[in-house]
């Protein structure tokens, strides 16, 4: 195992701002929905670069429309990309995207559609993004130290498995990863409720703790004004009952095994907000649904995902790889093509916690050295905007 | 020796159940994680895997107990060793 090794180092990119990513992908990026069609056009043309096409991105406005614009620039600036096009209805926004992408000193260009029509973009953009391709492909990966490394995590279609085993995998990583000064994230503010006293006390200061505390109610009181019933098969979900979890709290304790024993929060980042106060473990304001919220993440920079399931979530991310993990010996078996790492044996004692944790270090690691994952593999690319509330 | 449930702490009131055939009547054995302990239970109702099975009479009204913390309360009372979920247990919260 890498870790009983000591040999903690991966091959990575290394991006014109220092930053390590694990992909090289180059991506063709609508800034709205009227936009997807071109994006997809041209990443059909140019072979190797990838569409991320998506519903918005019109008539928003405030602070829904500035969440909007952090995650496209938070996405074409992920150190997992190479390089970027941007295509857009118009070009003043468009522009506002490459210019915040430009910022990392990759090669950004932007399109806009208004006075050329879809097949005259298509054409330019196809042109350019084959330029990218090219120069693309010849970047070379470098080794890189586990310091360099943003990891993400967060779970779905969890079950009492997840709690017992998957989850407490995470955490036994985070506990080993975080002092050897790698930067991690977990989120699901709605899916910590009943649990948001134990999760403050993992605030590594008081300003912290309150910080989570105010996170976290203002996102209670969004539940509060649109609730219908107690939630009950929203969250909990279906697959959670299916699986055994009965209330948001059970389900909460078992979400909150993934931050370890003994790792403490250092701030609380807003949707897609990169983390600035260095290395350590963030909490990030999100929805709890997979695609959210690893949509979220890796815009916020994070460069590997690990994702327990109970009952079998399939989600990938087009740009950040998702590592599966379950402990659910029914899952590993009947959904096996969706699992990276099965910890099942720690349920039947035949696996330690720690071990576990070993495994996933090593899976991660392989991960970032260029092994592509069971949903990359299966081609999930979920990319879902956040929507604040409804458009103008 | 099957482990047939697991508990993660020693104050709670109910276990997971981590096999795929647990039946009404079963002698079930079970592991208190936080002890290290292996506790024996006899099953009353057919518990799926990842469900849970009470570990005491648990009254309606009464709090579950799991991860020593509130999960939840009763709704209607839940023998020893009785299939606990969404039937007999609710929410605090929303």
């Amino acid at each position: 195992m890498a870790l009983r090794n000591g040999n903690l180092k991966f091959q990575g990119y290394r991006r014109e701002n220092g930053r390590v990513g694990i992909r090289n992908h180059v991506i063709i990026l609508p800034l709205d929905d009227l936009s997807n069609a071109a994006a997809e056009a041209v990443a059909n043309n140019i072979k190797g670069t990838l569409a991320l096409p998506h519903a918005y991105g019109r008539l928003q406005f405030g602070e829904d429309l500035e969440l909007h614009f952090r995650t496209l620039i938070g996405t074409g600036s992920s150190p997992n990309v190479a390089a970027c096009v941007v295509i857009g209805i118009e070009p003043g926004w468009t522009g506002r995207v490459v210019d915040g992408i430009k910022k990392t000193g990759k090669p950004v260009a932007g399109f806009a559609i208004e006075g050329n029509g879809d097949l005259m973009t298509i054409a330019h953009a196809s042109r350019q993004a084959k330029e990218f391709l090219h120069w693309a492909s010849e970047k070379q990966r470098e080794t890189c130290g586990i310091a360099e490394l943003f990891v993400s995590t967060k779970c779905g279609e969890s079950d009492t498995t997840s709690g017992l085993a998957s989850c407490p995998t995470v955490g036994n990583l985070i506990d080993k990863l975080d002092p050897l000064g790698v930067t991690t994230c977990f989120g699901e503010t709605s899916e910590i409720t009943g649990a948001e006293k134990v999760c403050a006390s993992r605030a590594a200061s008081k300003e912290v703790a309150e910080k989570f505390m105010k996170t976290f109610m203002a996102y209670q009181e969004m539940i509060e004004r649109h609730k219908t019933s107690d939630l009950s098969e929203s969250q909990p979900t279906k697959g959670n009952i299916a699986g055994g979890l009965t209330t948001i709290e059970e389900k909460a304790f078992g979400n909150l095994q993934k931050i370890g024993k003994k790792t403490k929060f250092i701030d609380v980042l807003k949707p897609a907000e990169a983390p600035a106060k260095g290395p350590g473990l963030y909490f990030m304001d999100t929805s709890s649904a997979a695609a959210e919220c690893v949509t979220l993440q890796a815009a916020a920079g994070f460069v590997v995902h690990l994702f327990p399931t109970g009952q079998g979530n399939v989600i990938g991310n087009p740009i950040e790889p998702v590592i599966k993990l379950t402990a659910n010996p029914k899952t590993a078996r009947e959904m096996s093509e969706h699992i990276d790492l099965d910890v099942s044996g720690i349920l039947k004692r035949e696996m330690t916690l720690d071990e576990a944790g070993d495994r996933l270090i090593d899976i991660m690691l392989r991960t970032c050295n260029g092994r592509l994952t069971a949903a990359e593999a299966l081609g999930h690319r979920e990319f879902v905007m956040t929507k604040l509330y409804p458009s103008a | 020796m099957t482990t047939h449930f697991i508990v993660h702490d020693k104050k709670d009131t109910v276990g997971v159940v981590v096999v795929e055939d647990v039946k009404p009547g079963m002698e079930l054995t079970g592991w208190i994680m936080e002890t290290d302990e292996t506790i024996k239970l006899e099953a009353k109702d057919a518990v799926p895997l990842g469900h849970k099975v009470a570990l005491k009479d648990i009254a309606a009204g009464d709090t579950l107990i799991k991860y020593g913390d509130d999960i939840g309360k009763a709704v209607a009372a839940i023998g020893k060793g009785r299939h606990a979920h969404v039937h007999n247990v609710k929410t605090k919260r929303w």
